[in-house]
């Protein structure tokens, strides 16, 4: 085994480990076990960090070309995001809901086929990384926008209804989770809006078409346009609690969809 | 030598009795002076709250003697009869005392489970015992060690993190819609007692900016002056809903002020920002549709009343999980208490042997006579490391055995077997 997959194997016991000690802490509400639930995901990702710089070094070129590359990026840009965000918020709890999607699109970018497959040289260049790049740094934001929705639709549930089960007393308050969705929405949606600029750039430069409509850009645009409505919706009127957690769940899922789904369905490139 | 707890709380005793046997904090010491009278009664000290009045002791002979000595002493201080509260007494001993005075202080007796009030009335009854010094090593070791399993209790278990009073369920409420509540406004319609008793609790707990509404536009500036607010008059306090985040209504009046599509409305203006509606009125001044709105969160007082409910039974099932933390420490400290006994037991029988040894080196020294001072001296070490010796191991077995179960046995045999009994040091 390479040290590169050693490095990531080990990063990924790291994400485990937060996983169960996030959980746990949500659980228990122990601040000690929130530490270490803190402290293994911080040794997770700097062991998935040291890993990419390795296979940067050994591939000789970004180590987002395959689908298990790409997820790889994923599952590390979520765990900085998220990392980010238990520092400015100083709230543990949604680790609990993030955690797992690390660990489980780390996972998933272990077992995928074609881990080491090349990318065709055809379509290789500054202009894809960059594209790529953007893309997952872009989902990466969307997924904590997912969490808080989730979050916020588990809190809110519980305030209407009435009914205070533990999980009121764990979650963070409505305006905290509101706030979260509303930021990673302002971090994600250019990221987004970026990546399929320099898409449909390097889709033109390789192909000759600006706009070639196979599966996934299609999905691509409907999601852009899905978390557009959003924004706007939020920032000029208002609009926020439950309605904008819900249309930010469905434009993860879908976003999710386009990178995951679309790419085993259709044969042929990944990219 | 164990330890006993003799008293009553708001499980066996109507509160008229407690109130009857109360003894206020300054009358302690006096009381306290009485108990010490109580013969067989080492050491002692006495925790009266609105919900318990408990004898804390350490006695030398039988416990019911002892126990008996407490009641007749508390009986003589109220000048009642004894028969008054003999129904409602209860009396714990050794292990059973010690678990009881742990739960006590852990809050896991008290009438509203996890209330944080009884640890600094334990500690305060502790401190006038202690100045009195009324308390003595094995009272101060257990008390050290009750605050020690408070603490535990409290930050493993989560007896004391969800609200149990309607007041503090409203604000905990407020929090998890809002986040921090400082900098918040609250708009309150009526200005009654029920109004002003809501409003010191948000205000106490951050809310910044207050609103009060009220038909009598005098009274609404009364109560606003109270809290650095301001006054509205009565028929504008819709268009005042748009800038508030907490609506209390808590007028009198029979008929509902706030309907569906006055939500609809002030939802709208407010840009979907949450607001909190709190109807405390009888008759409901606000129609239950309400809450049906986005971002309105309605809640009136049986809704509070029953998260109140649900509450307590969540610190119930806590306190449960508070039960083997007790056992261990019981366990800890009984041990501690046991090690104590042999003490006594170590110390007669070195002064035995020691009177022993004396004896016959006096004897053998007085026969040889023609011995140097060196040659004394090496007599005289002989036997002490002798003795010490023949000491060591059983010694050492000894302190051992005193903190497991049968200790009490092994003390018994030895100070039987070397004919201690009625030595005591």
């Amino acid at each position: 085994m390479r040290l590169v997959h050693i490095l990531f194997y080990l990063a990924i016991v790291g994400y485990a480990l937060g996983t169960l000690y996030y959980l746990l802490h949500v659980m228990r509400k122990r601040q000690s076990i929130g530490r270490l639930a803190t402290l293994s995901t911080l040794g997770g990702f700097g062991l998935h960090s040291l890993s990419a710089i390795f296979q940067v070094y050994a591939l000789g070129r970004p180590p987002l070309g395959t689908l298990s590359e790409s997820l790889s990026f994923l599952a590390w840009a979520i765990a900085l995001i998220y990392l980010a965000t238990e520092v400015r918020y100083q709230s543990r709890v949604m680790g609990a809901f993030v955690l797992p999607i690390v660990l489980l699109t780390a996972l998933a970018a272990a077992t995928l086929p074609g881990r080491a497959a090349d990318v065709r040289p055809a379509l290789q260049g500054i202009g894809l990384w960059v594209h790529v790049a953007l893309a997952v740094l872009g989902n990466a934001a969307f997924a904590l926008t997912f969490c808080a929705g989730v979050m916020y639709l588990l809190q809110e549930r519980q305030l209407k209804s009435r009914h205070l089960g533990r999980m009121h007393f764990r979650l963070p308050s409505l305006e905290l989770l509101d706030s979260v969705s509303l930021r990673s929405l302002l971090v994600g949606f250019p990221l987004l809006t970026l990546a399929l600029i320099t898409g449909f750039m390097w889709a033109e430069h390789t192909r000759g078409t600006l706009f070639p409509f196979y599966g996934r850009e299609a999905w691509s645009i409907l999601s852009w346009f899905i978390f557009a409505g959003l924004l706007v919706a939020r920032l000029s009127a208002g609009w926020r609690g439950r309605k904008a957690a819900i249309l930010a769940i469905v434009g993860f899922c879908l976003v999710l969809f386009t990178l995951v789904g679309v790419s085993m369905f259709r044969r042929g490139p990944l990219l | 030598m164990d330890i006993l707890v003799v008293g009553l709380n708001h499980k066996t005793a109507p509160i008229e009795l407690r109130e009857r046997l109360h003894v206020p904090e300054r009358d302690l010491p006096k009381a306290l002076e009485l108990l010490r009278g109580v013969p067989d009664l080492a050491e002692t000290m006495l925790l009266t709250t609105c919900n318990r009045v408990e004898v804390y002791g350490v006695f030398e002979g039988s416990a019911p003697s002892a126990a008996d000595g407490i009641a007749d002493t508390l009986a003589r201080y109220h000048g009642v009869d004894r028969a008054l509260f003999a129904e409602s007494l209860y009396i714990h001993v050794a292990g059973e005392a010690i678990r009881h005075i742990f739960c006590v202080a852990s809050s896991l007796d008290s009438l509203v489970i996890g209330e944080p009030q009884i640890l600094g009335q334990v500690k305060s009854a502790y401190a006038v015992a202690q100045t009195q010094e009324a308390t003595g090593i094995i009272l101060n070791n257990l008390l050290e060690q009750a605050f020690h399993v408070a603490k535990r209790v409290r930050t493993e278990t989560g007896i004391g993190t969800s609200p149990v009073s309607i007041s503090s369920v409203a604000v905990d409420l407020a929090r998890k819609i809002f986040g921090e509540l400082a900098g918040r406004s609250v708009l309150i319609l009526g200005a009654g007692e029920m109004a002003e008793l809501a409003l010191r609790h948000l205000v106490d707990d951050g809310v910044k900016s207050v609103l009060v509404a009220n038909r009598s536009f005098d009274r609404a500036q009364a109560l606003a002056r109270q809290f650095c607010g301001k006054a509205i008059t009565f028929e504008d306090f819709r268009q005042e809903m748009v800038g508030a985040d907490i609506v209390i209504s808590a007028t009198s009046a029979p008929h509902l002020l706030l309907k569906r599509e006055d939500l609809d409305a002030i939802t709208l203006k407010r840009r979907h920002r949450p607001i909190f509606l709190i109807d405390i009125s009888d008759p409901r001044n606000i129609d239950p549709a309400c809450n049906d709105v986005d971002n309105v969160y309605l809640y009136n007082i049986d809704d509070l009343q029953a998260v109140v409910n649900a509450n307590v039974k969540e610190r119930r099932q806590e306190a449960e999980r508070a039960a083997p933390i007790i056992e261990r420490e019981v366990a800890v400290y009984l041990n501690w208490l046991r090690s104590l006994d042999v003490v006594p037991t170590i110390v007669s029988l070195r002064q035995r042997v020691e009177e022993i040894r004396q004896a016959e080196l006096a004897k053998a020294l007085g026969r040889l006579e023609n011995l140097t001072a060196d040659q004394r001296e090496a007599v005289a070490a002989m036997t002490q490391s002798m003795v010490n010796k023949i000491l060591h191991q059983p010694m050492t077995e000894l302190k051992r055995r005193a903190t497991l179960q049968d200790g009490h046995l092994y003390t018994s045999v030895l100070r039987r077997l070397f004919g201690l009994e009625g030595k005591d040091a």
